[in-house]
């Protein structure tokens, strides 16, 4: 009797499991076959599933009214390379306040992690003036800022959990073995939590990827990344669901194949190092 | 190369003192071992001497050059871990080889010596392996691998041993011994296995609380023991202590007699007791004895002695061997 009890335990769970999954998934499904619906299907009520005249004319149509590689590439040099130099200054800061700790390093966290409770557009007007006054406007360099700042509290609080788990006699060890700081760093401490940092830059990426106010507010045309691409599909002319549809497929594609291949890093990301 | 003097050197860990000035000098090719319980500092006074912690007060000086402030990879000093501490990332080869890198040796010379030193330990199959894929055993030769092939001027060992199991523990313990009869090296052990300290000391810091009890030879501490914590650490089984009327018969607060330093008999003797438990090791008998107006009281027999719970001896102390402690706890000459 048991073992029934254990396998209808196990349907239910898995039933349930794939209910969430599949709600969480829809909204992506939906936003698929929309781009392959004309306009005319794509708002028709009640809305057609799978049964509708399949069309590429909206990829088409998105390819030829706007310049899609210029806004991924944009969206590339963005997103990684503010993570990137996110690392540079997190990962220091990270090794001081794991290996390191003073009395005040739980509070330096937490105040950390509260800058991310402020509403952004609460600095958007100082920020955008500045950007204003130091030529920042619309150009890469001064999103890879913005966008490093913004997420440097999750790049630290992630990267401090991984460290801790790393023991400190290791690089204790080699302090005695005539490593320098830097040496430390490099060649013991980045190595051993290099699946943590991995993880790490994965998700920052995504959500770097995905941001969409600071880029919008911050961008015109030149420095332009993929969310503002599917932004212009929403205008004050009307929506256009299936091109609109067609840019956001376009834009996430990139992200999803990404976050496909590297599930499992993504995983032990997202549990904040919690499974080892 | 390889002297280390501390002058009044203190530690604090905020307000708590841990170490209370204390005063060693270790020469040049010496073995020193560290011992006492566990908190005592022992392991916070290596730390000090590593510099992987910040000396409070007072002066360290390796080779006679000033190093109270200097970072731990300019001490030229090597360390061996508990946890062992190898690179988990990276193999043998190259845990070995590593302080050779960090010192910036070329690649041809870091090999020979790598090979020397794995030569030497038994890890020459080995050395493609990662420490995960390692007994305890072979993890604490990398460990000690990775200490030697950079020449230092002194070892230094936290608690190398007690990872490893009593057999594998009783080889090392000889290896050791071995290794710094071979190299010469000052070396400094920590240990809170005052068997280790005996067998493997040149010479014994004893400490207590922070503080120094007394430095000496094994046997030094074994048969002059300055004060009572000296008397009841050093030696195993350990000493008897015993106050109250048998030890005031002596001039003596507290007396003190080792189970091996005492006579037993049916017959005749100074003390009368019950015996409570009869541990029987072949060579050796040990008797826990119930003694009127001292206690429990441990005696050593030859192993051929058959007593049995509830019999009552008869126990003598050796007069030669007997230690006398005043009030304070110090041995009275």
């Amino acid at each position: 009797m048991a073992r029934a009890t254990t396998t209808r335990h196990r349907v239910v769970v898995t039933a349930a499991a794939w209910t969430v999954g599949f709600l969480l998934f829809f909204p992506i499904l939906w936003t698929f076959l929309t781009s392959f619906k004309s306009e005319a299907t794509a708002v028709q009520i009640p809305p057609a599933f799978l049964f509708f005249d399949w069309t590429w004319e909206n990829y088409v149509e998105v390819n030829v009214r706007s310049d899609y590689f210029r806004f991924a590439m944009n969206s590339v040099v963005i997103a990684v390379g503010s993570v990137l130099l996110g690392l540079l200054i997190a990962i220091p800061a990270a090794w001081s306040m794991a290996f390191a700790p003073t009395k005040h390093t739980k509070d330096i966290l937490m105040w950390m992690l509260s800058t991310k409770m402020l509403p952004p557009v609460g600095v958007l007007v100082p920020l955008y003036l500045l950007f204003r006054d130091w030529g920042l406007l619309d150009t890469r360099t001064g999103l890879v800022v913005v966008m490093m700042l913004i997420n440097l509290p999750i790049i630290v609080w992630m990267l401090y959990t991984y460290f801790k788990e790393i023991p400190g006699e290791i690089l204790e060890a080699s302090r005695m073995d005539g490593a320098t700081l830097g040496k430390e760093i490099v060649f013991v401490l980045a190595p051993m939590a290099a699946p943590g940092i991995a993880s790490t830059l994965l998700l920052n990426v995504i959500l770097a990827w995905n941001e969409a106010f600071w880029t919008l507010n911050l961008t015109a045309a030149k420095a332009a990344p993929l969310t503002a691409f599917i932004a212009s599909y929403s205008s004050p002319e009307g929506l256009f669901w299936a091109k609109l549809s067609a840019a956001s497929m376009m834009a996430i594609a990139p992200i999803l194949v990404l976050g496909w291949f590297s599930q499992k890093q993504l995983v032990r990301g997202l549990t904040f190092g919690a499974v080892k | 190369m390889g002297s280390i003097t501390l002058e009044k050197v203190a530690k604090k860990f905020g307000d708590v003192d841990v170490i209370h000035g204390v005063d060693l000098e270790v020469k040049e090719g010496e073995f020193v071992v560290f011992v006492g319980p566990s908190g005592c500092g022992k392991s916070t006074l290596l730390r000090l001497i590593a510099g992987l912690e910040d000396i409070s007060g007072g002066t360290l000086r390796i080779d006679g050059k000033d190093a109270t402030g200097l970072p731990p990879a300019k001490r030229g000093l090597a360390m061996v871990f508990q946890s062992y501490a190898l690179y988990p990332h990276m193999s043998v080869y190259k845990n070995i080889a590593f302080p050779l890198k960090m010192a910036g040796m070329d690649k041809a010379a870091i090999d020979a010596k790598v090979r020397a030193a794995a030569k030497v330990l038994n890890l020459t199959d080995y050395l493609d392996r990662r420490p995960g894929q390692l007994s305890g055993g072979q993890r604490q030769r990398v460990a000690i691998g990775r200490a030697i092939v950079r020449e230092p001027a002194a070892f230094l060992f936290d608690e190398p041993l007690s990872n490893l199991d009593a057999a594998l523990r009783v080889n090392m313990r000889l290896e050791i011994s071995e290794l710094h009869n071979t190299l010469k090296t000052t070396m400094i052990y920590v240990t809170h296995d005052q068997v280790e300290a005996m067998t493997m000391a040149d010479k014994i810091v004893v400490l207590s609380a922070g503080r120094i009890e007394q430095v000496g030879s094994p046997l030094e501490l074994y048969n002059h023991p300055r004060n009572l914590f000296v008397a009841g650490f050093i030696g195993s089984p350990k000493m008897n202590l015993i106050e109250g009327p048998l030890a005031a018969a002596k001039d003596a607060k507290t007396i003190g007699v080792r189970p091996e330093h005492i006579h037993l008999s049916r017959t005749e003797g100074d003390w009368t007791g019950t015996v409570r438990v009869a541990e029987h090791l072949g060579s050796d008998t040990f008797l826990h004895v119930q003694v009127e107006g001292a206690g429990q009281i441990t005696a050593r027999a030859p192993g051929e002695f058959t007593v049995r719970h509830g019999d009552a001896v008869r126990l003598t102390p050796d007069p030669a061997h007997l230690y006398r402690f005043d009030a304070d706890g110090n041995a009275i000459q």
